[in-house]
């Protein structure tokens, strides 16, 4: 039984920690409270080729594999969680599609400059009256001649207020259902692709995020990935990879909050001791330590799964569950932990606090893993 | 090969573990437990399955398959049969003790029979009738005498204590009671020696096949042969066995509760409830989902723990994580399927109930979730 990393995985995930120890923690507080993405940390990071990491270097990527990707992300969440999430929507929600179903062509224009850094994607599938159903679609494709005529609306599209490419979910055939569903690479300057204000969030506050109109949007059929009908597929086996890069994010935030709580808890007296010595405090201390490691433990198995070329819906769920629920509670702990300190702006506990909300909601909210974990039981 | 994905030796032992845990302990489990029978036909039997000496040299008879198989091996046996379990739980820590600290002498004297089945059992003599979480404050003496050791005082909680071929017994050599643990020394016992009491057998909630007594010395006469490891070594014997220990009980807690979740999953495809399988509800079906997950989270703590210490690499803290997490997780996993099958979860015709009480011990033996606690608090805030 193998558990240990390979060489390769190790020297990733140690220059990402490096890259975040000095490029993001320091800053990380900032960006948050000024609501500003920072592209320049991102363009570093892209310099790193974490663009597309687990895409072959023949495609622009950094050929590794999603356990690296997953190190790579947990990393680089550790120091700030609105860049964790910039990266995994671009490899996961963007690249990998792109690579699993464009052409030779599709992957030249639509993955290649993506997965080298030089652009960034994003992901169009939740509408305001469509997030967990996410079959509700009502953005339409409409066919004329070589071309579809789409009109609709999506909203919060992570890195939709600065990617240069979506693609984009809509539906084809109405009648169908999810079988009416079709995919599209589109280029975010294109006439009819409206962006509006970015949102304004409880956390991961540096990642933008926005509300997209279309409006007569013409897009080249040739831009469609997969054929028609494919649409709900594609994406639903694309967010089977999205929730691994979230798992990481996850665990990401709430390593830094548990690090950050250790470390206050080393430093701060009460009653003339150290707080790390009162039992309350070591034991919180040890079941955030013991669950982090039980995420990180799923997350890496659901990747070595995707690596394998192994359906991992229900695995993949399970990480996601269970890290972004484990995150909530370490990050509160961590909170806890730094008394008041915790809920002051000051430090960056309040924010990993926040950061960690989403995770519980976003790429298929909690119970939708147990929807697909318990479908999985039930029915197999 | 993959990250956690088990070897083909370890699905071996892996697999002649579960066919003889689904064939044959599985329609035994329920009618030992009710007559609170102990399980020697069923022990003999893994013993011929090389399951007893699992992490155990092939020259001392034993399967020499390595601590992961191992802990496969445990979750697997746990399914069928949760106080077989322990019972095997306790004789491989026995014997891969002795492997690890005896002398070749014992190990040749001892380990096999172990081993083999010739021994109906093994034990681990260290908690005391005040002391247990609080191994150091153990208050039972050894004291020299011409031809050896004279042992006196008394153990309680002792596995199998009863039906034991060899005894590890862990004694006072030196110092008063709280002192650090320096003047604590280790000695094999043998069954039936004189001078051995036999005490109450414990009436337990659950594990009710297996065999829990007290023991008393009294004025037990020992060879200088029977000193385990050196004189004062007994402490550091009794943590390094634990931390081995408690991959067992992890597992053992893992195989339980994923029983209990298979009654579980059985039962909510079954019973109907308005109109549809009770599975079909959110309420229900989301429990087990949690349930899974826990699970599967528990079986990879586990088994890195196990692949650590079969690497040869320090895993104290790892085992503790993971006794700690399968233990309370298998807990709940127990308490929802007696959830999930509503009034039959609480009557003795379906296991699930059976499940739920051999489950709550897990928190408890081999360090307390509180220990454990104490254990991985006190790395990593070093």
């Amino acid at each position: 039984m193998q558990t240990e990393l390979t060489e390769e995985q190790r020297q990733l995930r140690d220059t990402c920690r490096e890259f975040a120890a000095r490029e993001l923690v320091p800053q990380a507080k900032r960006w948050d409270h000024e609501h500003r993405f920072p592209a320049e940390a991102v363009k570093k990071r892209f310099e790193l080729g974490l663009a597309g990491v687990a895409v072959p270097a023949e495609h622009g990527g950094a050929g590794m594999d999603n356990v690296g990707y997953a190190l790579a992300i947990e990393e680089i969440s550790r120091g700030c969680a609105s860049v964790g999430v910039t990266l995994s929507v671009n490899n996961s929600l963007y690249c990998d599609p792109v690579l699993k179903y464009g052409t030779p062509a599709q992957r030249d224009i639509w993955l290649k400059p993506f997965a080298a850094g030089d652009k960034l994607g994003c992901f169009g599938l939740t509408e305001p009256q469509a997030g967990s159903d996410a079959a509700e679609q009502r953005t339409r494709a409409v066919r004329k001649g070589d071309k579809y005529v789409i009109n609709g609306t999506k909203n919060w599209i992570t890195n939709g207020p600065v990617a240069d490419a979506i693609l984009l979910f809509a539906m084809t055939d109405a009648s169908k259902g999810t079988k009416g569903i079709s995919a599209f690479l589109v280029e975010t300057s294109s006439p009819g692709f409206l962006r509006q204000k970015a949102d304004e969030k409880l956390g991961i506050c540096a990642s933008p995020s926005c509300t997209i109109f279309f409006e007569d949007l013409e897009v080249p059929a040739a831009q469609r990935l997969g054929n028609e009908g494919d649409g709900f597929k594609i994406a639903m086996s694309t967010l089977d990879g999205g929730r691994i890069g979230i798992a990481a994010q996850a665990i990401g935030i709430a390593r830094a909050a548990y690090e950050e709580a250790r470390d206050y808890a080393k430093v701060r007296k009460t009653f003339d001791v150290p707080i790390a010595q009162h039992q309350a405090i070591q034991f919180m201390l040890a079941d955030m330590a013991t669950e982090l490691d039980a995420a990180r433990l799923l997350t890496l198995r659901a990747a070595t799964l995707k690596d394998a070329g192994v359906r991992h819906s229900r695995e993949s769920s399970m990480a996601k569950l269970y890290a972004s629920e484990m995150s909530g509670r370490v990050t509160d702990k961590a909170v806890q932990i730094h008394g008041g300190m915790g809920y002051s702006k000051e430090l960056d506990v309040e924010r990993h606090f926040r950061d960690a909300r989403i995770t519980q909601i976003y790429e298929g909210t909690s119970e939708i893993q147990r929807l697909v974990i318990s479908n999985a039981l039930l029915k197999q | 090969m993959t990250l956690f994905e088990p070897n083909e030796a370890q699905a071996q032992i892996r697999d002649t573990a579960r066919a003889f845990a689904q064939k044959s302990l599985k329609q035994v489990a329920a009618s030992l437990d009710r007559e609170q029978r102990f399980p020697a036909d069923e022990l003999r039997a893994l013993a011929e399955l090389g399951l007893m000496g699992v992490n155990v040299p092939d020259a001392l008879g034993g399967a020499e398959a390595g601590a992961v198989a191992y802990a496969l091996a445990m979750m697997e046996i746990a399914q069928g049969c949760a106080s077989t379990a322990v019972t095997m739980a306790v004789n491989n820590m026995v014997a891969e003790t002795i492997v690890k600290f005896g002398t070749p002498e014992q190990q040749r004297r001892y380990v096999p029979e172990i081993a083999s089945g010739r021994f109906r059992a093994a034990s681990f003599a260290l908690s005391e009738p005040h002391c247990g979480s609080d191994a150091a404050a153990l208050r039972t003496t050894a004291r020299r005498d011409l031809r050896g050791w004279v042992l006196s005082g008394a153990k309680q909680w002792i596995t199998s204590g009863d039906v034991a071929g060899v005894i590890i017994v862990w004694a006072r050599t030196a110092d008063a009671p709280g002192t650090p643990p320096k003047g604590i020394s280790c000695f094999l016992v043998e069954g039936g020696t004189k001078g051995l009491a036999i005490g109450k057998h414990e009436d337990k909630m659950g594990l009710r096949a297996s065999s829990t007594v007290a023991l008393a010395f009294d004025e037990l006469h020992l060879p200088t042969s029977a000193l385990l490891g050196a004189e004062g070594q007994g402490f550091a014997i009794a943590m390094s066995a634990l931390d081995g220990g408690r991959i067992g009980i992890a597992s053992q807690a893992i195989g339980i509760g994923t029983a209990a979740l298979e009654e579980a999953v059985r039962y909510a495809r079954d019973r109907r409830a308005f109109g549809k399988p009770i599975g079909d509800y959110q309420g229900i079906g989301f429990q087990l989902a949690d349930v899974d997950t826990e699970l599967a989270a528990a079986r990879l703590l586990t088994l890195r723990a196990a692949a650590l210490k079969e690497a040869g690499s320090p895993f104290t803290r790892e085992g503790s994580m993971a006794k700690l997490f399968a233990s309370e997780k298998a807990n709940r996993a127990c308490d929802i399927a007696v959830q999930v099958h509503g009034g039959y979860g609480y009557i003795d015709e379906f296991p699930a109930e059976r499940h739920y009480r051999d489950a709550r011990v897990t928190t408890l033996y081999e360090g307390t979730s509180e220990i454990q606690r104490v254990v991985i608090a006190r790395d990593l805030l070093r």
